[in-house]
């Protein structure tokens, strides 16, 4: 039979010869494995303090964009939560009116923008499905907390902060 | 009249060394649990405890404080009294083995006064540790006991019979080594192992007895309860063996005997194998420095034995797989006990027809 892989290793069933028997020559060799691992380099990340890179296709928490002007990019039309394969998103559109054109890029805002990240399996469908560009998946994680209410992410939570307001 | 026959500085120097001998050994007892936690990380490429105090220094006293913390169990139908025993006694005798180690040799004070770095040098040093060991076995066989519990009583049977049958081929192992030396004193078997070499060989029991320290070693591993014998406890097999129904300080105590049994058991093998606070080119220093200064170098010198060898127990923890049960008993009754018997009966045919 043509073997799958060059892995196999013949079970080796000879009775133990007498230097075998004595254990000790074998104890030796496993200790300088088990000794000559102490000066090698630990595997440890000191988590807190280091943290590993996440991978360039990393997909966590989400964030809504804003443009230039610090805009909403948000329209609420609603291909997100149509997209979502776990329903986690949840929106209300309302108009904008006349003296909002600062803070919301378009005609059409999401007034209301939720998303339960415990529903939320971070496929990253929102964002390829977003034709304005306003929802992308962050290199966060959520935080644990204590209340299954406090991980329904409002807009509040999810918008990047406006560089207009920042300085 | 019976106040003024009674030597107070005597009293006074034999307590003061009995503390500093007692809170040494708690001490190195307490930081070979930090010991032990390192080296297991170091072994597997991890780091090990780091976060209580620089290096993770602090850690066993948190571990202390959180024993202390925890709550304290005493199951309703065990026997209380056997109960709490139990790991006092295990305690009691851990600490009590370290009476007759000489720790460094005698400082002759200018006033004519010898003080001797040993709290007794009595000339039975040998049989009264071997002695106060069958005691500690009492102390886990009391505490499986008074659980009231099935598994409990089966884990310290196991630990009991484990101890007596290892106890043996230990004994008949030091019998060759005690037939060389001709006395059963600690401290006179430490004298002996002057230096490092004499008369083209060397001083040390090790190379005197290399059969017999190898049984003893072996022996030393399972009276001590460490892997590869630590089927008593077997962590990851068993719940905990004999103190499953311990709680609080007292499964603190169980565990920290361990500890300290190590440290003694260590210093004992180093006094009686390794020379003991000798080093080579002893004469030489001894005349250079001070006595009292030679002394303090004796006394580091047999803890930095004392802690190499408690290292190799280390290593060896996390080295060899833990035997069966079966396999443990063979090793014992078969393989050590005849083994012993051989070196015995070599040993005594060499004194008899190559030393005479």
């Amino acid at each position: 039979m043509q073997e799958l892989t060059n892995k196999r290793v013949a079970v080796d069933r000879k009775p133990m010869t007498f230097m075998e028997r004595l254990y000790i020559p074998t104890i030796i060799k496993g200790l300088f494995i088990t000794v000559g691992h102490i000066f090698k380099k630990p595997a440890t990340i000191s988590y807190p303090e280091q943290q590993r890179p996440f991978s360039p296709v990393f997909r966590g928490l989400h964030i809504l964009n804003r443009d230039e002007q610090g805009r909403e990019k948000c329209t609420a039309c609603g291909l997100c939560a149509l997209s979502c394969p776990a329903e986690a998103i949840t929106m209300e559109a309302a108009e904008r009116t006349k003296g909002e054109e600062h803070l919301y890029k378009e005609e059409k805002y999401a007034a209301k923008y939720e998303i339960n990240m415990l529903r939320c399996i971070f496929c990253g469908l929102c964002e390829e499905a977003c034709p304005k560009d306003a929802i992308y998946l962050s290199e966060t994680v959520a935080q644990a907390n204590y209340t299954r209410k406090s991980f329904i992410y409002n807009k509040e939570d999810l918008l990047i902060p406006n560089p207009n307001e920042t300085h | 009249m019976l106040l003024l026959t009674i030597d107070w500085s005597f009293i006074i120097e034999k307590l003061i060394l009995i503390s500093v001998i007692l809170g040494a050994s708690l001490g190195v007892a307490t930081y070979a649990t930090w010991g032990e936690r390192k080296v297991a990380a170091w072994m597997q490429d991890r780091k090990g405890p780091s976060r209580a105090g620089p290096f993770g220094l602090l850690q066993p006293i948190a571990d202390g404080i959180k024993l202390f913390f925890k709550e304290e169990i005493i199951p309703t139908d065990a026997n209380r009294f056997l109960f709490i025993l139990g790991p006092s006694l295990a305690m009691l005798t851990a600490c009590m083995a370290s009476a007759v180690i000489p720790w460094g040799p005698s400082i002759e004070l200018e006033s004519g006064r010898i003080i001797a770095l040993q709290v007794a040098d009595i000339n039975i040093g040998i049989l009264y540790v071997f002695g106060v060991v069958s005691v500690g076995v009492y102390g886990i066989m009391l505490g499986g006991w008074a659980s009231n519990n099935k598994y409990s009583l089966m884990g310290s049977v196991r630990a009991a019979s484990q101890a007596i049958s290892y106890e043996l081929a230990m004994g008949i192992s030091l019998i060759a080594l005690l037939m060389m030396t001709g006395t059963l004193s600690l401290a006179e078997i430490v004298n002996q192992q002057h230096g490092f070499w004499e008369n083209g060989w060397f001083t040390w029991n090790v190379a005197k007895q290399p059969l017999g320290f190898i049984i003893f070693l072996v022996c030393a591993f399972a009276e001590l309860n460490r892997a590869p014998f630590d089927l008593p406890e077997a962590e990851s097999e068993l719940v905990a063996g004999y103190h499953t129904e311990y709680s609080s300080m007292k499964l603190g105590f169980y565990l920290f005997a361990e500890y300290v049994n190590l440290f003694i058991s260590s210093a004992i093998l180093i006094t009686l194998f390794f020379g003991g606070y000798n080093f080579p080119f002893m004469d030489q220093v001894a005349g250079s420095v001070s006595p009292v200064v030679f002394s303090i170098i004796c006394v580091l010198v047999l803890l930095t034995k004392t802690i190499m060898m408690i290292l190799f127990f280390m290593f060896i923890r996390w080295t060899i797989p833990r035997f069966r049960y079966d396999q443990l008993m063979n090793l014992g009754w078969k393989s050590l006990i005849p083994l012993a018997l051989v070196n015995m009966l070599i040993t005594g045919a060499i004194i008899i027809w190559v030393l005479n």
